[in-house]
Formats: structure tokens, sequence, C-alpha cells
């Protein structure tokens, strides 16, 4: 068993706190994405787990034990890196026995784990060059190949695909997902690309400036995101916000609820006749994308705000388009918490 | 003149200044090689002879009258042994310099480094009494010390640069590894910094080869290097200037076909040194 508890965990930099007590439940073998914009901490979060950065308050346990001043090796965490961090002057066989000789593992151990690991990441070939004969993907599935030798009982990955290009981005994330399905072992994943975490997830953890914002399975955060923030973040192109101004007088579905903000995502914006509108706005920018079309639109008020349609619209740039949406698809946040209302 | 001519010229002015310059600083090296060929009289010859029947006397009296190998044997010792205690220190201090850098690391260095800034004769009286008392006067031991001492502020210098190239990743990764510090120094830090610490091994052991104040202070016969063996020809009836060339040439050739030598190294090492 190795669920992974994290208590009111604070992290500070002198007198500057980062982490304003986290509080994160993971369980066994469930894969766990952290998400957010640049500084939130989720690296941060991820590397006091990994124990390569201390702990101001609070406690990370892992499988029962409390882990706050375990040294990094012992925490039976093993962990990739976004640059792969291989060491340049070793063999890619070396790379990953190198751990096991630093914990004295008997040497047919450590053979029998490096070459199933190689086989299992189609290293086989490789283990005699130097990592830097090997490509960007080969290096990365190299630093993949460290961390599985070691059996540990979490991984931790750490924006492993960002330094990938686009195509083996796409490879390499399906490569992860079905090691986990393998090795059903804890995973925690950390990236800035909402698209893995959409797609690798069990459990998406969304971080803002050292606050989680919520938790919840993929779908849970798509369909019924708690806060406004939430609602941006995850989805692409990011959902559209209105007020009850920008809607035809009369029609907006927020009426009932104040000032509140109305959220509808531009994939649930349909296109209508002016009869049965809800809104209606100018034609500024069509980006074609062949499967669909992003409208980028603006209203008389001056709201910009982008739908997402089968194929482009047949009117030209400065042509009115007329929108709807299903009530059960919009989404209604507070003015003054941005937190979820109805 | 045209844009280009006009460059065209600076160029060849610049290399014009260039090989002044090097001529400027060959020169003297030259003339001492080859007034190690003369005779007495032909060294000191007016006009100076540019031309003239080389002989090698003045090399075959050094090696029949003096013991110019105990000597270089001396040099030798003093050079790797200083060089290598200087390095058994600054390693692992460059290394927590380097890795784990804190408000007042800089500050530190500058002030090792500071030390280099006084004159040597400042110390002269203690380090010698210090000696004394210890019986270690024209002891090896004592130069390998103090050559150590000496070099330490420009090799932590120079090894906390190198260290400092090496990504963190790399050592958070050996950290997770579960690699203990001296196996992180050794199996991680140095063969990355491998080019370096050659390099700085090498600048080291030039440094050490051509100290000539504290190995005259300190030594007499027993534990006199090279360079206290070419000061001892200075006689009362003034210099031999051709056995003086001659000397001075053999001090110098060992070290100077050395460093050829470990440069063809040096470039390989800084090559396989190469952290991406």
């Amino acid at each position: 068993m190795a669920n992974l508890k994290i208590e009111n965990v604070v992290k500070s930099y002198g007198n500057v706190q980062v982490m304003h007590g986290i509080d994160l439940d993971i369980e066994d073998g469930e894969f766990v994405v952290f998400v957010g914009p640049s500084g939130c901490g989720k690296s941060t979060l991820l590397r006091m787990i990994a124990g390569l950065e201390d702990i101001s308050g609070g406690d990370i346990s892992i499988g029962g034990s409390v882990m706050n001043e375990v040294a990094p090796s012992k925490r039976g965490v093993a962990m990739v890196f976004q640059t792969y961090a291989l060491y340049p002057h070793m063999t890619v066989y070396k790379n990953m026995a190198f751990g096991l000789i630093q914990a004295k593992t008997p040497e047919d151990e450590i053979d029998r784990r490096v070459r199933q690991a190689a086989e299992v990441l189609h290293l086989t070939d490789y283990l005699e060059r130097s990592p830097r004969a090997l490509s960007g993907g080969q290096r990365q599935r190299v630093a993949i190949g460290r961390a599985i030798v070691r059996e540990p009982q979490v991984f931790l990955f750490d924006e492993p695909l960002s330094n990938l290009d686009a195509a083996l981005r796409v490879q390499t994330r399906l490569e992860i997902a079905r090691l986990h399905e393998r090795l059903g072992t804890t995973m925690i994943y950390v990236t800035h690309d909402q698209v893995e975490a959409m797609t690798l997830a069990d459990k998406i953890v969304v971080l803002r400036d050292g606050r989680v914002e919520q938790v919840g399975s993929p779908i849970e955060l798509y369909e019924r995101p708690q806060n406004a923030f939430v609602a941006q973040f995850i989805g692409s192109p990011k959902m559209n916000f209105f007020g009850n101004a920008d809607f035809v007088a009369g029609r907006s579905p927020g009426a009932d609820k104040g000032d509140a903000i109305v959220g509808i995502r531009p994939e649930h914006l349909e296109e209508c006749g002016e009869g049965d509108a809800l809104m209606s706005a100018k034609l500024d920018l069509v980006e074609n994308l062949g499967e669909y079309a992003l409208a980028h639109m603006v209203n008389d008020a001056g709201t910009e705000f982008i739908a997402k349609l089968d194929k482009a619209p047949s009117v030209a740039k400065g042509g009115t388009l007329y929108f709807t949406a299903k009530p059960e698809l919009v989404h209604f946040f507070d003015s003054a918490t941005n937190q979820r209302i109805g | 003149m045209t844009d280009k001519q006009r460059q065209n010229l600076i160029n060849r002015v610049a290399v014009a200044f260039g090989w002044i310059a090097a001529i400027l600083f060959f020169f003297p090296i030259f003339w001492m090689v080859l007034t190690s060929f003369k005779t007495e009289n032909q060294a000191i010859a007016i006009p100076p002879l540019l031309f003239f029947e080389p002989t090698l006397e003045n090399y075959t009296e050094i090696q029949e009258r003096t013991n110019y190998s105990k000597f270089a044997l001396n040099s030798i010792i003093t050079a790797f042994g200083g060089t290598g205690l200087a390095l058994l220190i600054a390693i692992p201090s460059a290394y927590s310099m380097a890795f784990n850098t804190g408000r007042w690391t800089k500050d530190i260095l500058m002030w090792m480094l500071s030390t280099k800034m006084l004159p040597a004769v400042g110390v002269l009286m203690p380090i010698y009494l210090i000696s004394q008392k210890l019986g270690m006067l024209d002891s090896k031991l004592a130069l390998v010390i103090i050559y150590a001492m000496m070099n330490l502020p420009i090799v932590m210098l120079i090894l906390f640069n190198y260290f400092r190239e090496i990504p963190k990743e790399i050592l958070e990764a050996s950290r997770m590894d579960g690699t203990s510090t001296f196996n992180e120094i050794r199996q991680v830090v140095m063969p990355l910094a491998w080019g370096g610490i050659a390099s700085t091994a090498l600048l080291s052991i030039i440094l050490c080869w051509n100290e000539a104040f504290w190995s005259i202070v300190l030594t007499t016969t027993e534990a006199s290097t090279l360079t206290a063996f070419v000061a001892s020809f200075q006689a009362p009836e003034g210099l031999f200037w051709a056995k003086v060339s001659a000397v001075s040439t053999l001090a110098c050739a060992p070290i100077v076909i050395f460093g050829w030598l470990a440069q063809k190294q040096l470039v390989q090492g800084l090559t396989f040194g190469a952290v991406k």
C-alpha cells in the first residue's frame, strides 16, 4: 500500500510563504496530475514529496509513515526530471543501474531489473550507448527506466514531456499511460499542459498561487468547475465569460442571479437564427482548422469571445452571427468570490 | 578608401601588433636557449653573437658538477604534491560552495582570493619561524603544504566556476538514487568536471614549479627545487651567463614539455567533460 497523504503543508522562503496549507489524499495506484499556471507551486509541491525541498510546515506521509525528515532515496519514490538529468558520463545501462548500485543491490538482481525495464521501454539495443548518442525521446525513456528499476511506491514526473517535440509528446504520453496501466503504481505528474492532464489523470489537482483550487476527475473539472479560475484553466479554447448585458434583452440565462458571471464554453455555443438567439456579435476573425473553426467574435458591448463551430461561418468579417446554448451547459459564478453558484 | 579596405587595414595592423607582442614574449626565452649553447666568452661578446658554433660544454659541466636531477625531482615532488593537496581540499570545498551556495559564499571566495594580493614576504617571518619550530626547514613537506595553501584560493575559485556549470538536476537525480556525498563527488561531480579539474591541476603545477621565493627562503640543500638551483648560480664574481642560461633552460624544459603534452589531454578532457 502506498497511499500518499499531504496535510496542511506549508512552504516559505524566509518571510515569503509560497504554499498555503495544502491538503491532499492520493490513493494507492492513482494517477494524479498537478496542473496550474507557472509559479503556482506545482513543481515545489512535487519536490517536497520527493524530498528535494524542505517542508516548512505540515506533514507528508507515504504508505502511512511521515516522510518529512526522510532522505529522498528512502521515501520509496522515484522522479523523472524535465531535463532528463541523465548522467552524461555513464552508459544507458549504468544510468539505470546507478541507484541500485548505490543501494548495494546484488549484481544479478540489478542486471535482471535493468534488462526488464529496457525491454518495457524498447531500450535493449541502446544499453551500451551513452546518453549523448540518443534522441530526446530515447533519453526520456532512459530517465523513466531509471525510475522503474528502483521499483518505487510512487512515481514522480516533473513536466517530463516539455522538452519533446509535438509528435513525440503524444507518443510518450501514451507510453506513460500504458506504463501506469501495466505497473499500477501511484503516479504524480506535474504539467502545465491541460491536454496531458485531461488524458492521463484519474484525478487532477488544480493549483494557483500555492493553493489548491479544485481536486477532481478530469470530467468533473470540465463539467462542474468550482470557480471561475478552474473554469477558464480547463478546456481549450478557454471558457467565455459574459455579463447580463451581453445577452439579448430579457434572455440572459443569469437574469435571476444578479450580476453573476455567465460562463459558456466555445464548443457549447451554437449558431442559430435571430429569433432563438441568446446573443449576437460581429465576426472578427476565423481560425479554420479543417476539423472545426474558431470564430473570434466581438459584440456591441465590446466583449470578445470565441465560438467553436463545425465549419467556418458563411458571413464575412464584420458580419453578424447569432448564438444560443443549452441551459444545462451554462455555468454561473459569483462575480465577487468567483465561486460557482447553482 | 572603401569600408572593406579600411577593415582589411585594421585587421593587418591588429595582426602586426599580435606578432610584436608574441616576439617580445618569446625573445628572452629564445635568447636564453641560444646563450646556453655558447661559451662564456661568446655569451658576453659585444656586439651579441647570433651565429656561432654551438657547444654542449655548459650542459655537460652542469651534469658533472652539480646534482641537477635531485633538484628536478624535488621540483616534481613539490609541484605535484602541492597540487594534489590543494585539490584534495579544494574539490570538497568547491562542491559545497557551488551546490549549497549561501549568502556569504561569494564573499568567502573573494576573501580567500584577496590573500593572494598580499606580498608573500609579508608572512615570511611567521612561516619561517613556524617551519623552524616544527623542524621542517629544508623539507619537501613544508614546501608541499605552502604550495598547496598558496594555490588553494585560485584552485577553489576555478573549480567553483566549473562545478556550477553542472546542471543541478543531475545532482538531484543522484540524491534520488541515494548517492552518498562522497560518492556523489567521486562518481558524478568529478567525472563531469574532469576537464576543469585537469586544467586547474595543470595551472597549479605550473605555478608551483615556477615558485622561487619560498623555495629559496625555506630550503638549503635537501629540499631545494630547480628555481632555488638557478638562483644558486649567482656567484660573488658575477654571473656566468652561459651556465645560468643552460641551468634556466633545464629548469624550464620539463614544465614546457609537460604542459605541451598535457594540453592535448586537456582538449580531450574538455570535450569529454561537456555536460550537454
